[in-house]
């Protein structure tokens, strides 16, 4: 019989490789009976999509506020130095 | 040569830099790193110029050549640091470290106190409170740890690659990752929850 502490690991990894039938059925069977390993799987889920969803806005988010115009600055000059003669 | 002024890298960067900037922030969490890898995004950009198709987005190829950029960093972080000092390496020693993890436990291996429960996730992730409070949670795991994590979950690096890239075995990522959830779960049900609770019943 699997342990809460077992289930978390299970579902912890099944975010990571496909759980085998014999882990798959261990999981199902405890969290049928646990109310509290049933909701650690949803905010596992939940986590996961956060996180993604935080990645997502920090790739499309043009928000300038958080840009120092000193390093704006020094990037432009290694830009021109660095970059300027092209082969 | 017909140089495109929005494919310049000055127009790069006033558009772009920003984004760029934050993002490598968000992994890095370390100005000078982030910085490094905008400018080194940028220049390989320039150099790379003429297999930019004009027709992507040049915001997405960018990102991309950051990504390469700042896994390459921690690739060179993760060398430096077994070259140098090994003791280093304790917090992701994951066999002989006792955690915290385990203070969540009993001993007859079920949880200490029953899990809440956190309601409707759809409408949670519409709460920018909790996107918030999702990001401090992030800044107080433990830097490695929180490193593996945002690779992991933020930058959707798959499983395979990183444990190539940072030399590191599928068991021990799969406990780091497993120690890393549970810390953030932990520190978004304390903060989060605890908050909305409070708030409800106001």
């Amino acid at each position: 019989m699997l342990t809460c502490k077992d289930a978390s690991h299970l579902i912890s990894e099944s975010q990571e490789r496909p759980l085998g039938f014999w882990e798959r059925w261990g999981l199902k069977m405890h969290l049928w009976m646990c109310v509290s390993c049933r909701r650690f799987e949803r905010q596992m889920t939940l986590m996961r999509q956060a996180l993604r969803m935080l990645g997502k806005r920090a790739e499309v988010d043009a928000d300038s506020s958080g840009f120092p115009p000193e390093a704006r600055e020094r990037i432009r000059k290694a830009l021109a130095e660095r970059g300027g003669h092209e082969d | 040569m017909n140089i495109n002024v929005l494919d310049s890298p000055d127009a790069w960067l006033d558009e772009h830099g920003a984004a760029l900037y934050k993002y490598a922030l968000l992994h890095t969490r370390d100005e000078h790193k982030a910085e490094e890898a905008v400018q080194e995004t940028l220049l390989a950009a320039l150099q790379a110029r003429d297999r930019f198709s004009g027709g992507a987005s040049a915001r997405t190829w960018l990102i991309g050549i950051l990504k390469h950029k700042i896994m390459d960093m921690f690739r060179h972080d993760a060398r430096v640091v077994q070259l140098e000092d090994p003791d280093d390496l304790e917090d992701l020693d994951v066999d002989t470290h006792p955690h915290a993890t385990d203070a969540m436990f009993a001993s007859d291996g079920h949880w200490q106190n029953r899990l809440s429960d956190w309601g409707n996730p759809e409408e949670l992730l519409e709460r920018g409170q909790f996107m918030a409070i999702l990001q401090r949670c992030l800044d107080v795991l433990p830097p490695r740890l929180a490193r593996l994590f945002m690779l992991r979950e933020v930058m959707e690096e798959n499983s395979e690659t990183i444990c190539q890239e940072l030399a590191i075995t599928p068991t021990n990522l799969w406990t780091m990752l497993y120690r890393a959830r549970l810390g953030l779960r932990q520190c978004l049900d304390r903060n989060w929850v605890g908050h909305a609770v409070t708030a409800a019943r106001r």
